[in-house]
Parts: structure tokens; sequence; C-alpha cells
């Protein structure tokens, strides 16, 4: 039941997307934008900071995700689908799932053109260690999309909701930005340290664990009216 | 009013008055001299800014599973002085840092947490004063993502090179440094009670305001 309550509002949301591709498109080129500004600002003498790819990367997702949840979440409000989405008789922690993964299919999706973007601008070696990074961009991910889901759903109803989302975001998520930005920093270096990585990646899973727990327990009070 | 806010207040005002006096005759510390003494007001800002983000979250939760108006009108007054005393501790940091350090800012775990929890209060504020109807259990739910964020903030800044004293610092002090210090430190949690007794009286008779105006209405 659950399963597939998570399943039908996942085809749904992807459906409703693969038809216009418009969160896509925007999502994936304003990351492309952010890369850029980011590089034009940083780069000197055509020679990128230390660390500065694994920066720009997490920033450009950071920032490339919340117009992505801005965006998903205004669409469920032009027809008031959310109330419908909601009067459902379907448990609200399966619907939270499938909105999530929905846009963690996004990211995931913007993140798949960013890297090698990022690999080939800042002559970063991305593939060295490809498992190890996609675990830490991918539990990354998850912790940033898991409050990004719930905050932005919570919103719908919120006037300024806009700005709102950002500011509400970003303090909350630092944590998943320096892990995430650490770990990705240590896996472009030339020698890496492993037991540094799997540190910032046993942090990220414990903050995906804890919040997507969080999320799913203050759902159903957050979103009832 | 309770009956005890009138003269609490009135001793409040005379600790503020009488603190820079204990303050100047505390004796120098041996290294930072003059400077030092900022701490007699900045560590108890910081105390109060932890006990007040505390009630915050404690109180918002309680809200969000309860449902009493109560509570959400105690963590909104929470909020504001989180802010508030947060705003003093992060403005005497860095101006004894300054001195101390030769730094303003340092990325160290205190300060980046500090800052961070500080983030969370200004947004909480943001979110009830321009998030419309509705942003009462919004504000919560933000709240208590606030509270399960601190132990993250602080092992993801931990491993950076710290320079702040410790808390252990307190008990050891020679008691012609602590004196003053517990003096200043009572001071400001009198200030706090008093500061969120009103606010929460605010609160409740806007509450009272509203109620009247619906029952009119009918």
């Amino acid at each position: 039941m659950f399963a597939r309550i998570v399943w039908l509002v996942l085809r749904k949301d992807l459906t409703v997307e693969v038809r216009s591709l418009e969160i896509a498109y925007t999502t994936v080129f304003f990351a492309v934008s952010c890369v850029l500004v980011f590089a034009f600002a940083l780069v000197r003498e055509g020679q990128a900071p230390e660390d500065g790819a694994a920066g720009i990367l997490w920033i450009s997702i950071a920032f490339a995700g919340t117009l992505a949840l801005g965006r998903a979440f205004e669409r469920e409000r032009q027809s008031e689908t959310l109330r419908a989405l909601l009067l459902a008789p379907a448990p609200r922690p399966a619907i939270y799932v499938g909105k999530l993964l929905g846009i963690l299919a996004l990211l995931v999706a913007a993140e798949a053109v960013l890297l090698p973007l990022v690999a080939l601008l800042f002559q970063e070696d991305v593939f060295a260690h490809p498992v190890w990074l996609a675990a830490v961009l991918l539990t990354g991910t998850v912790g940033f999309a898991a409050v990004g889901t719930l905050f932005a759903a919570m919103l719908v109803r919120a006037r300024s909701r806009d700005v709102l989302l950002p500011v509400l975001l970003y303090p909350i998520t630092v944590p998943v930005i320096i892990a995430g930005v650490r770990a990705t920093a240590v896996l472009l270096q030339p020698e890496v340290e492993m037991a540094l990585v799997r540190f910032w990646l046993a942090l990220l899973v414990a903050f995906d664990v804890v919040f997507v727990t969080l999320a799913l327990w203050t759902f159903e009070p957050l979103m009832t009216d | 009013m309770p009956k005890w806010f009138m003269p609490a207040a009135a001793t409040c005002g005379l600790m503020f008055a009488a603190s820079p006096f204990l303050i100047a005759n505390a004796p120098y510390e041996s290294t930072m001299g003059l400077v030092q003494k900022i701490f007699y007001y900045h560590m108890p800002s910081a105390g109060m800014f932890l006990i007040a983000a505390v009630v915050c979250g404690v109180a918002s939760v309680r809200y969000l599973f309860g449902g009493d108006p109560r509570q959400d009108r105690l963590a909104w007054a929470a909020a504001e002085l989180t802010v508030l005393f947060g705003a003093l501790a992060l403005v005497t940091g860095p101006l004894w840092a300054r001195k101390a350090w030769g730094v303003w800012w340092q990325w160290d775990v205190r300060l980046t947490s500090s800052l961070m929890g500080w983030m969370v209060a200004v947004a909480y504020l943001l979110l009830r004063r321009y998030g419309g109807p509705g942003s009462d259990k919004l504000a919560a739910g933000l709240a208590l993502f606030g509270m399960a964020n601190v132990p993250f903030i602080y092992i993801s800044v931990n491993y950076w090179r710290t320079i702040h004293p410790t808390t252990t610092v307190v008990p050891t002090l020679p008691v012609s440094m602590g004196v003053p210090f517990w003096f200043c430190f009572a001071a400001f949690l009198l200030l706090f009670v008093l500061l969120l007794r009103l606010r929460v009286r605010l609160e409740e008779q806007r509450a009272r305001v509203d109620a009247l105006y619906l029952s009119l209405d009918q």
C-alpha cells in the first residue's frame, strides 16, 4: 500500500515533468550558469583556488535545488492539486516520500550534467573514485532534498514562499553543504585520505537518517490546516 | 502583570547599574589585560542565547504535537530573545577576539555553530513575520529542525582548529573574578526572565483582543 502510493505520486510527478521538461531544463541551465558565475568570481590567472571545484559544485547543486523545489510545489499550488493529494485516502508520509523521490530524480539529473562540466572546466579528475563520489553526492542530495521537500511543501500555503524557502533551507542544511564540500574536496585531491571521506560520508548518512525520520514524523502535523 | 514583576525589574536595573563597578574592581587577567573584562557581559549573553534557544525549541515541539497556543506564544517570545542575546554575544565576541586573537572572526566550532543557530532563529522570526496565516505551525517545525541540526553543525565544524576557551574555565575562575561573573550572569538571567514574561504577556493580550473582535462579529 505504502510503496504503491509512493510509486503513484512519483509517476505522476515524472509524467508531468517529462511532458514539459520545464523544471529539468531550467534547473540544469541555472546550475550551469551558477558554475560559470562562481568560476568568474574565483578563478585567478586561469587557475581555480584549491578545493574551488568542490565548493562550486555544491553551491550550484544547492542553488539549483532550491529553484527546483520552489517550482515543483508551485505547480502543485496552481490548481490546488496539493490539496487534492492531501485529501486522498493515502498515508501522508507516502505522499512525502513520493515527492522527495521526484525531487531527487531531478537533482540527480542536474548533477549528471554538472559533474562532467566541473571536471572539464577545472581539470579535476572526478572519475578517480566514482563509487565514493557517487555515494557522497547521493547522500548529500538526499539530505538536502529531505529538508527541502518538507519545507517547500509546508510553505505552499504561506505568503512570500519564494523568499522564505532559501531563508529557512540554507541555515538548516549547512552541515550537508560542509560535509559534501569537504568529502568532495578530499576525493578530488591526488592523494585521497579515505578515513576522512568515510567520516564525512558517515556524517551525511546520519544526517539523512535523522532528517528523513523527522520529516516523515512531522509531515502529518505540518500539512494539517 | 504579576506582583513580582516591578520589584524584579527594579532589582534587575540596579544590578546592571552596579555591574560596571564590580567589573572595574575585578583583577586584570594576566595575558589579555583590560579587554578580558568584556567576558563579564559576553559569556552571560551567550548563556542566555542558549537558554532562549532551548526554551524556543521545547515550546515549539510541544506546540506542534499538543496544539496549546500558550506554548506557541512562549516559543515566539523565546525566539525573539534568542536573536537579541545571540546578537549581543556575536557582537561582544568579535570585539574581544580582535584584541585577544588578532582577528575579528575565526571559523571555529563555537563561533560557527552560534552563528548558524542565530540564523535559524532569525529565519524563525522572518517566517512568523512574513509567512502569513498558518506560519505558527511552520515556525514550530523549523524550530524542531533547528534543534536537530545542532549536533550536526557541531560535529561538522569540530575538526577545525579551535581557539575559543571551553566552558570548563568558568568553575576555575578565582573568587575575585567569579563574584562579578556570577553577578552579571544573575543579572542577565533576571533580564531574560523579565523580557520573556513581558513578551509573552504582549502576545496573550493580542490573542485576547483577537478573540474579542471575533466575538463581536458573531
